[in-house]
């Protein structure tokens, strides 16, 4: 395909100065630079993060690392298995298997969760897909694994990441199923979700 | 938010804090430095070492050893410091974590070299694979023979009208030339490790190698043989001595020269500017490409021997060797040569090595690497011109005997002469080194090829 003519852009180098044709005066300012580095003791100890004992601030709010399944307030699992993060998935990491719901607010939940975590590009889609608020990602980022079956999280390990990081990065909207059918044991903690709009 | 903290192996964490405390480092350092002396006092006393001493053959076996013994120390402590400068220019804060200030890094490094799996892939040429980083470490190393370390010594117990002993392995006639041939020798690991791996990458990289070994050592000869013609000798001994003697180091007479040998210096040991032979971006690594371990580490080792080398011979022919200062000698003259005043120059010139060894990494971490043609036009248009015109003025000084230091400001004048001629030269020039690549396609002809395509 020819490129036309006027999409075509000419930039013209720059000539180049007097001291640039010699370069020996650009190797002293080169060296100038760098010599300025090296002795600046105080700009390196301000700038280096010695990582495992520092650590930096991060944004708990919006930091894309290692997700959870969210619990409703009745300690249930949130997710109702509809497929929608494994669809929206890019990387295709998110395998559930649905089952029947035990509880009678809800048609399905999952009886596996599994996420491949060294599949997913934490992209965040299954979080902005969900429509219950049920999968999240959070700010732990320091995740190792011995061996490539450790790294796929099923629905315990994910709801365990929940209740570890619950506290920093508290559930951002609550449930929508819990709109006033209760499933859970104790019905007092099902109540109607005022604050949030549907 | 609080991540859940990695709990490394409690026995390994006591390990980490005991090699950072700098209480068990300084004594294990102390004790180990002592030793040695310890040891040579000890027999000294019992009267072992002093005929060995006293013979110049077995002399020179004991520098030998001693010399390797320094220089695999100093790659070491090279490497480190590489890292540490790299860090430092780069406001980075390097190793810190072997050991008290990142100091026992090196020796990580070297069992984690050894520990590594020995991998010869299995398309290579087996017999040239394996001997080329031999190779390559053994010609690092045996230019060292002719470097003059400290003068001449005359231990207390030999006879006063005794013959000195020369801190010399060998005294060739031809030091000179001997160095120069050994020198070019040293592109045969860095184009058998290419070649051998059978990899078009590392192929490449040898070739470069080649072409940039065969073009900058024509400047570096040029530039020894200004310095041979100033001080009419071969031995590099005597160019030492008149050096020490006279207080004027070649540098002061020879800067041209000295800029010659010092640019061939970095093309000759493979560095930044210079490292296309194992240029990362373009050949992955180059000549070691395929090489793992420790013929990876013997590779790497020769670099920095070759540094030292080259540094020692920069140090020896342009910086007065072991002279402590330029017209200061400090009673450390070639007529002072009682063992202790040896040991000093000794140091001295260790001392000056170490600071061109930084040198060389400060221009690492500062100057981008050459592109090829760069490379070639620095070589041929700029330095091989001014190294002959160098050498036909220097040769018209010797002719009307203007070259010694008693009529300093001719050879002195006709070099900052040449340098200005060259500036100049090199300001006006229509196509500077830096620029543009010639003979490229006009940025028009780009325009109808792409309106054609």
């Amino acid at each position: 395909m020819a490129i036309p003519d006027e999409d075509i852009i000419i930039i013209q180098e720059p000539e180049l100065t007097a001291s640039e044709r010699l370069f020996l005066p650009q190797i002293v300012g080169g060296l100038r630079t760098t010599l300025r580095h090296m002795f600046n003791t105080k700009r390196r100890n301000q700038v280096v993060v010695q990582y495992p004992e520092q650590k930096r601030q991060m944004r708990v709010e919006n930091y894309r690392g290692v997700h959870r399944l969210n619990k409703d307030p009745d300690g249930r699992v949130a997710c109702v298995a509809c497929f929608m993060c494994s669809t929206a998935c890019p990387a295709h990491c998110i395998h559930i298997e649905a089952g029947e719901s035990p509880w009678p607010d809800r048609e399905k939940y999952p009886v596996k969760f599994d996420i491949d975590e060294l599949r997913c590009i934490y992209c965040g889609m299954c979080e902005e897909a969900c429509p219950c608020d049920a999968i999240e990602l959070t700010p732990q980022y320091d995740v190792i694994g011995h061996t490539r079956e450790e790294m796929i999280f099923d629905k315990e390990k994910l709801l365990d990441v929940y209740e570890k990081t619950k506290d920093v990065k508290p559930r951002k909207n609550p449930p929508v199923t819990d709109y006033g059918l209760t499933g859970g044991q104790d019905k007092s903690v099902a109540k109607p979700n005022v604050e949030r709009k549907i | 938010m609080k991540p859940t903290r990695y709990q490394p192996d409690p026995l390994v964490t006591r390990i980490e804090h005991l090699l950072r405390d700098l209480r068990l480092i300084a004594p294990v350092g102390l004790i180990l430095g002592v030793l040695p002396v310890v040891l040579i006092w000890a027999l000294l006393a019992m009267g072992v070492l002093q005929p060995i001493l006293a013979s110049q053959f077995w002399f020179s076996v004991l520098l030998i050893a001693a010399i390797i013994f320094i220089i695999l120390h100093l790659c070491g402590g090279a490497t480190l410091a590489e890292r540490k400068i790299a860090s430092f220019i780069q406001d980075r804060k390097g190793p810190n974590r072997v050991g008290f200030w990142g100091v026992l890094q090196p020796l990580a490094d070297g069992i984690k070299f050894i520990l590594k799996e020995d991998i010869i892939p299995g398309n290579v040429d087996k017999p040239t694979f394996i001997l080329a980083p031999f190779l390559a470490f053994v010609i690092g190393f045996i230019t060292f023979a002719v470097i003059p370390w400290a003068g001449e010594v005359r231990w207390p117990w030999m006879a006063p009208d005794a013959e000195p002993i020369r801190t010399q392995v060998a005294s060739l006639d031809i030091g000179f030339l001997y160095i120069l041939a050994v020198s070019s020798l040293s592109v045969y690991g860095v184009v058998i490790g290419g070649w051998a791996s059978n990899n078009k990458y590392s192929f490449y990289g040898g070739m470069r190698a080649t072409a940039q070994m065969l073009s900058y050592e024509v400047p570096l000869g040029l530039g020894l043989l200004i310095i041979l013609l100033t001080s009419g000798s071969l031995r590099l001994e005597t160019i030492v001595a008149d050096q020490v003697t006279s207080g004027w180091w070649y540098i002061f007479l020879q800067p041209v020269a000295f800029l010659l040998v010092l640019v061939s210096a970095f093309a000759e040991t493979n560095r930044t500017p210079f490292d296309l032979a194992e240029a990362e971006q373009e050949l992955v690594g180059g000549y070691h490409t395929e090489y793992s371990a420790m013929k990876l580490a013997l590779f790497l080792l020769t670099e920095y021997a070759h540094m030292t080398i080259n540094g020692a011979l920069i140090m020896v022919v342009f910086f007065g060797g072991y002279a402590p200062l330029p017209w200061l000698n400090f009673g450390l003259g070639e007529e002072n040569v009682a063992w202790w005043a040896m040991l000093l120059k000794f140091a001295i010139l260790w001392g000056k090595i170490s600071l061109m060894l930084g040198f060389y990494m400060l221009i690492r971490w500062t100057i981008p690497r050459f592109r090829f043609d760069q490379l070639m036009k620095m070589a041929w248009k700029g330095l091989v011109p001014a190294g002959i015109l160098m050498v036909i003025l220097s040769a018209t000084l010797v002719v009307f005997d203007l070259h010694t230091t008693r009529t300093w400001w001719a050879p002195l004048g006709v070099n900052l002469a040449v340098i200005v001629l060259a500036l100049v030269l090199a300001g006006r020039s229509k196509t500077p080194i830096t620029g543009r690549q010639e003979n490229m396609p006009e940025l028009s002809t780009h325009r109808q090829q792409a309106a054609v395509g």
